[in-house]
C-alpha cells in the first residue's frame, strides 16, 4: 500500500469537515439569546397559564393541546393546577397578555430558526391592530 | 464455572425486579403532586344537543333581509368578499367563498321542481348553506378526518387537518365548501379579531357558529333574521324547532339522497 498518506490526509479533512459546526462555534462569538419583554399585563400577572419553565419548554405542545381539544371536543376552558380557568384560544387569550408578539414571540423563534405557520390564520395581534 | 452461572442468575434476577418496580415508581411519582392536575371541560354557558337544526322561514325573507343575514355570518367569520371588481368576474366566479348565499327555488330544491311553480315562489330569495347532515358524504370523503360530526350533530371542519384535496367539495351534493385559491386575508373588508382568518389552500365552509354556541349565543345568522329563522335541537321533542316544525309544512334539500340535511324550509 502507498496512499497511506492520502489517505490519512483524507480521514483528516474529513474528520475536520464534518466536526466544523462544533469547533467554529468555540471560536465564534455566539449569539446572543434574544432578550424577552414582557407587556405591563404580563407582568402583572406574573405566571402565565403554567409555570415559566413550562411555559418555556413546552408552549408548543401545550398549544397543540390546545387546538385539538378546542376543535375536536368542544372544549374550551383550560383549569390548570391553581384552578384557574382561560379561554383556550391564542389569540384572544394568549396574545390578549402577550399583545407584544414581535417582542415576544417572534424573536425567540427567529433565534431558534422556527417559523411557526400559526400566524397564516390566526391573528397575530387582537388589542393593537385596531 | 458454577461461580459465572451463579452471578448471571443474580444479576438478572436484581435487573428484573428493577424493571418491575419502575411502573409502580412511576405512579407513584405521578400522583404526588401538588394540586389538582390541569384539565379542560366545556364552559358553563356552552349549548348543547343531539343534532342542531335550523327552520328558514322564506316567507318572511325578502332581498334585503338575506342581504343582512349573509352579511352577519360572513362578517363574524371572515369570509373573504373576492369582488370582481378587484380580480375581474371570471376570477371572482371561481375564487369565490361563501358559507350562506342566496339563490333560486329550482337551484336549491333541484328534485323539487312543479312544472309551473308559483310566481311568488319563484322569485323568493332562498337562503342556503351547509345542511349539516346526519350521514354527511364529506365526512366519508375526507382523507385525514379534517371535516367530522361533531355529537351535536355540526359537520365541522378542522382547518388545522385539512390538506386542500377537495374530495368534500366532490362528495357535497350542496355546494356548500368552497375553496381558497388564494390568501383571503386582502380581501376581507372588516376582520373580526375574535375569530382567525383562513389560509391558501384549505375548503372552508359553515361551522353552525359553533364558536358562538360555545359560550351559549345563537348563530349569527338566526340573531340577524329577527325570527325568521329558529335554530334548535331536532331530537328534543320539546324545543322550539320541533314545535316550529310540527306546526308548519316543511320542505328539505335534496332527500333523496340519503344524506339527511338539518336545514328546514318553511315555503
Amino acid at each position: 500500500m502507498n496512499d497511506k498518506g492520502k489517505i490519512i490526509a483524507g480521514i483528516i479533512i474529513f474528520f475536520v469537515v464534518a466536526t466544523f459546526p462544533f469547533w467554529f462555534n468555540m471560536f465564534v462569538e455566539k449569539t446572543p439569546a434574544p432578550e424577552l419583554v414582557l407587556t405591563a399585563k404580563a407582568q402583572a400577572a406574573k405566571v402565565c397559564v403554567r409555570d415559566t419553565a413550562f411555559m418555556k419548554a413546552n408552549h408548543m405542545q401545550l398549544l397543540d393541546e390546545w387546538r385539538d381539544t378546542v376543535v375536536r371536543k368542544a372544549e374550551r376552558i383550560y383549569v390548570n393546577a391553581e384552578g384557574k380557568e382561560f379561554n383556550m384560544s391564542l389569540s384572544n387569550t394568549c396574545l390578549d397578555c402577550h399583545s407584544n408578539k414581535a417582542e415576544f414571540c417572534d424573536r425567540c423563534h427567529q433565534y431558534a430558526s422556527i417559523e411557526p405557520y400559526c400566524w397564516d390564520c390566526h391573528i397575530d395581534n387582537p388589542k393593537e391592530t385596531k | 464455572m458454577e461461580d459465572s452461572r451463579r452471578r448471571f442468575l443474580k444479576i438478572a434476577g436484581i435487573a428484573a425486579l428493577g424493571m418491575g418496580t419502575a411502573p409502580v415508581i412511576d405512579a407513584v411519582a405521578a400522583s404526588g403532586g401538588h394540586g389538582a392536575a390541569p384539565h379542560m371541560r366545556k364552559g358553563d354557558d356552552a349549548l348543547t344537543a343531539k343534532q342542531w337544526g335550523l327552520v328558514i322561514d322564506t316567507t318572511k325573507l325578502d332581498h334585503e333581509k338575506v342581504e343582512h343575514i349573509i352579511e352577519a355570518c360572513h362578517s363574524t367569520h371572515n369570509v373573504p368578499n373576492i369582488s370582481a371588481a378587484k380580480v375581474g368576474q371570471k376570477v371572482a366566479t371561481r375564487h369565490e367563498i361563501k358559507w350562506i348565499w342566496e339563490t333560486h327555488y329550482h337551484n336549491a330544491f333541484t328534485d323539487l321542481r312543479p312544472q309551473y311553480l308559483s310566481e311568488d315562489v319563484e322569485e323568493r330569495p332562498f337562503l342556503v348553506l351547509c345542511n349539516h347532515c346526519e350521514e354527511p358524504p364529506c365526512v366519508q370523503a375526507c382523507p385525514t378526518q379534517a371535516t367530522f360530526k361533531r355529537p351535536d350533530g355540526i359537520v365541522l371542519m378542522d382547518f388545522h387537518r385539512c390538506i386542500g384535496c377537495r374530495f368534500c367539495m366532490a362528495a357535497c351534493p350542496y355546494g356548500s365548501r368552497s375553496f381558497n385559491l388564494r390568501d383571503p386575508r386582502p380581501f376581507i373588508e372588516k376582520t373580526n379579531l375574535a375569530f382567525p382568518t383562513r389560509t391558501k389552500g384549505v375548503v372552508e365552509k359553515c361551522n353552525f357558529c359553533a364558536e358562538r354556541l360555545a359560550v351559549g349565543q345563537p348563530p349569527a345568522c338566526v340573531e340577524a333574521s329577527e325570527g325568521a329563522m329558529v335554530f334548535g335541537d331536532l331530537e328534543d321533542p320539546h324545543s322550539e324547532i320541533r314545535e316550529v316544525l310540527r306546526e308548519h309544512y316543511t320542505i328539505r334539500r335534496k332527500v333523496s339522497l340519503g344524506t339527511g340535511p338539518a336545514v328546514y324550509y318553511i315555503i
